[in-house]
């Protein structure tokens, strides 16, 4: 078993969270991780992704060859785009509709859903606005990995326990709000 | 157990700590930062008293591991590449002066400058203080070089390099750890003249040195960060040091037909490389950075046309390597179509946070130059370089740590007047206070703009060596008291702040203009606690 997948988001977002979770529930499981983040300038606002990959062998690479990704996981419409040269043609897009307005040249919003709407396996959520209606609007993150947890090669009582293990530090209070949000997004799509 | 799954900086720090490490001597910088955060953090290096604070910059920071090796103990100095050119004095003359207490250098490079103004390769650093280099390939490679290291360091009296690149250093995997080692115990060179570079003596020493290549060579033959694999078909063989070698690797899922030598130390190991290169038709060298194996392998001007890599178009000359270059320079690349970007897609480069400080600043300082003309502004290395670019397009120059200063000071002198200096604290503390001292005894028209958010925040928010002395500073160093200025990056304080600037812009003499509020993100930290 090999799973490749491209994180995509803008700098604050919490593309590494995500990454966070399903990297603490792949170590749990026994397999092999390799999950390469961006620290530094981008950070702040930018473009940001990362590449993660889980085997049940060990992994050489830290970084996903182009046309190999299984899935592109994307916390906002238009930076979904612009890691599609990494998915594998039989590869499954999961991400928000709610776009990051912090550019002034922010393209046609509705031009880039059509965009999105080409490829053969998509899924578009609303994780932000499910996130505000649940109280927690930080917690798209979690809506967005629900959804996606639902093509991973993980149970997702594994996912929660790395979700509890990775905010259990905050109290059980912030635990159980983000298990909620993720349970939100497991509910919120049909897979194909 | 648990699971321990650290990024490849923090792979080397637990390495570090898990080594005898005694002190750890930094100034942040990405790709760098984990390292030295890492041991900050780690509940072990406390319960061990391992030093671990921030210095001012990289040459303090080296100089002050040099001194923990002189007391018979382990350090680690931990910088970005281009911090190597600050410490390059140290770091030069340390392979001279050789070590006590295992020294290793770890240095982090940054290809295709994701956070960097270039991306020179330390490699070559490493060649020219003459100084044994190690590569890793890997997370547990980060963390087993540092044991390697310190021993290596030990064994022949001298610093060792660990090469980081920004991929293995952002990149988390599963690592096993070993038992832990001691600390060194205090004790003093048995010669109290080994770090004495006087000529005389320094002659000697740099004899000692070249006698050690031999052995260090030979060190390299036997590592085990150098391995042949040998393979049936040599029409091609590999050379593929540092991470690379994963990529040549994630390109043959069943295994590679052709022989291989990956490299993870350096000097090269002759022997090795010899072999590879007579058994094999072609040589493909694979190197993160720049062609420092492939140019030496080419053996100018007899090139017989055998070696490929970046020189020959192989792979591209600048930039990072990925698992899809290397198909690409192996002819195995995925002749499957593959999706394209839309056009639609519109960059989104990193920006100044929303409230920001700076911010503020810059508005304010724009304001009070419009009615100079443009192109007086020279800036430095931090956040506040992001004011290059629009809506503020403030600054005219981002060179090197405190280039603003003294950028400044030297277009003053050419008549550029007023000019202008914007630069961070914790920058100005690094290297802005010794080009500040040059224009007050020059009484340079200058107006230095010290953007105080109280902490170095590009990398994260580290704190900044001469928070709370800024004034002092300035005022030590010779500014006069009227022209030291203070200023709050407030939008209800713009009026106000457009004023002092401008009535400092008029003083034909250096003034210092601090304009102090706390960064956002680490005021946000604060209050999360």
């Amino acid at each position: 078993m090999k799973y490749d997948m491209i994180l995509a988001g803008v700098g604050g977002q919490g593309v590494l969270s995500i990454a966070a979770a399903i990297g603490l529930a792949a170590v749990g499981e026994g397999l092999h991780l390799k999950q390469a983040e961006v620290h530094g300038m981008s950070q702040r606002g930018g473009a940001v992704q990362s590449h993660l990959r889980i085997a049940d062998r060990p992994i050489h690479s830290d970084l996903i060859s182009e046309g190999q990704a299984d899935m592109l996981l994307s916390l906002e419409p238009m930076e979904t785009l612009r890691y599609v040269p990494f998915l594998a043609p039989d590869g499954v897009i999961v991400a928000d509709r709610a776009p990051v307005l912090n550019i002034p040249n922010y393209p046609d919003l509705d031009a880039v859903l059509a965009a999105l709407r080409q490829f053969p396996r998509v899924h578009l959520l609303d994780a932000t606005a499910m996130a505000q209606e649940l109280r927690n609007a930080r917690a798209s993150n979690m809506v967005l990995l629900g959804a996606a947890s639902l093509f991973l090669p993980l149970e997702a009582s594994a996912l929660e326990a790395a979700i509890a293990q990775l905010f259990g530090r905050k109290g059980e209070a912030v635990v159980s709000k983000n298990v909620e949000a993720f349970r939100a997004g497991r509910s919120v799509i049909q897979p194909a | 157990m648990t699971a321990f799954v650290p990024l490849g900086n923090e792979a080397l720090a637990q390495g570090a700590l898990d080594a005898g490490l005694s002190g750890v001597y930094a100034y942040p910088g990405t790709p760098s930062t984990e390292i030295t955060e890492y041991i900050q953090r780690s509940p072990e290096a406390q319960a061990r008293g391992v030093t671990s604070a921030w210095a001012a910059n990289e040459k303090t920071a080296m100089e002050a591991a040099l001194g923990m090796s002189y007391a018979g103990k382990r350090a680690m100095v931990c910088m970005k590449h281009v911090g190597l050119n600050v410490a390059a004095d140290p770091f030069m003359n340390s392979a001279f002066t050789g070590v006590h207490g295992g020294l290793v250098y770890a240095i982090a490079d940054d290809p295709s400058m994701h956070s960097s103004q270039n991306e020179q390769d330390s490699r070559f650093f490493a060649k020219f203080a003459l100084i044994p280099a190690i590569e890793p390939s890997n997370q547990q490679e980060a963390y087993d070089a540092a044991f390697y290291a310190f021993a290596l360091s030990e064994q022949h009296e001298i610093p060792v390099m660990v090469r980081m690149t920004t991929r293995l250093s952002h990149s988390r995997a599963d690592v096993r750890r070993r038992e832990p080692l001691a600390q060194n115990v205090l004790s003093l060179p048995r010669n109290l003249l080994q770090f004495v570079l006087l000529p005389a003596i320094a002659r000697r020493k740099y004899a000692d040195l070249l006698a050690k290549q031999d052995e260090f060579v030979a060190d390299s033959e036997a590592s085990p960060f150098n391995r042949y694999e040998d393979r049936p078909d040599t029409s091609l063989g590999i050379l593929a040091c540092g991470i690379s070698y994963n990529y040549l690797m994630e390109n043959f899922p069943e295994g590679c037909p052709h022989p291989v030598l990956k490299i993870g130390q350096y000097p090269l190991p002759r022997t090795l490389v010899a072999r590879l290169v007579e058994v094999c038709d072609q040589v493909l060298v694979l190197e993160e950075g720049m062609p420092l194996v492939e140019e030496m392998l080419r053996g100018y001007p007899f090139d017989g046309g055998k070696v490929h890599g970046r020189l020959d178009g192989y792979l591209p000359r600048a930039g990072e390597l990925n698992p899809t270059l290397v198909a690409r320079a192996l002819g195995r690349e995925d002749s499957r179509p593959r999706f394209e970007v839309p056009s639609i897609v519109a960059e989104r480069p990193p920006q100044l946070c929303q409230g920001c400080p700076h911010a503020d600043t810059y508005r304010a300082l724009n304001e009070a130059l419009e009615s100079y003309s443009k192109g007086r502004v020279f800036s430095d290395i931090g956040c506040y370089t992001l004011g290059a670019l629009p809506p503020f397009n403030a600054i005219n120059s981002c060179v090197d740590m405190g280039a603003s200063v003294t950028m400044a000071k030297g277009a003053a002198d050419a008549g550029l007047v007023p000019a202008v200096a914007v630069i961070g604290d914790s920058t100005f503390s690094h290297s802005g206070i010794t080009g500040l001292l040059d224009a007050v005894n020059a009484r340079s028209p200058l107006t230095v703009i010290i953007m105080d958010n109280l902490t170095t925040a590009m990398t994260g928010g580290q704190e900044s060596a001469g928070q709370g002395h800024l004034e002092a500073i300035a005022l030590g160093l010779g500014v006069e008291e009227e022209h030291v200025r203070v200023i709050t990056p407030l939008p209800r304080q713009h009026q106000a702040n457009v004023r002092v600037i401008s009535e400092e812009l008029a003083y034909e003499g250096v003034s210092v203009i601090v304009a102090r509020r706390e960064c956002i993100e680490t005021a946000k930290r604060k209050r999360k606690g």
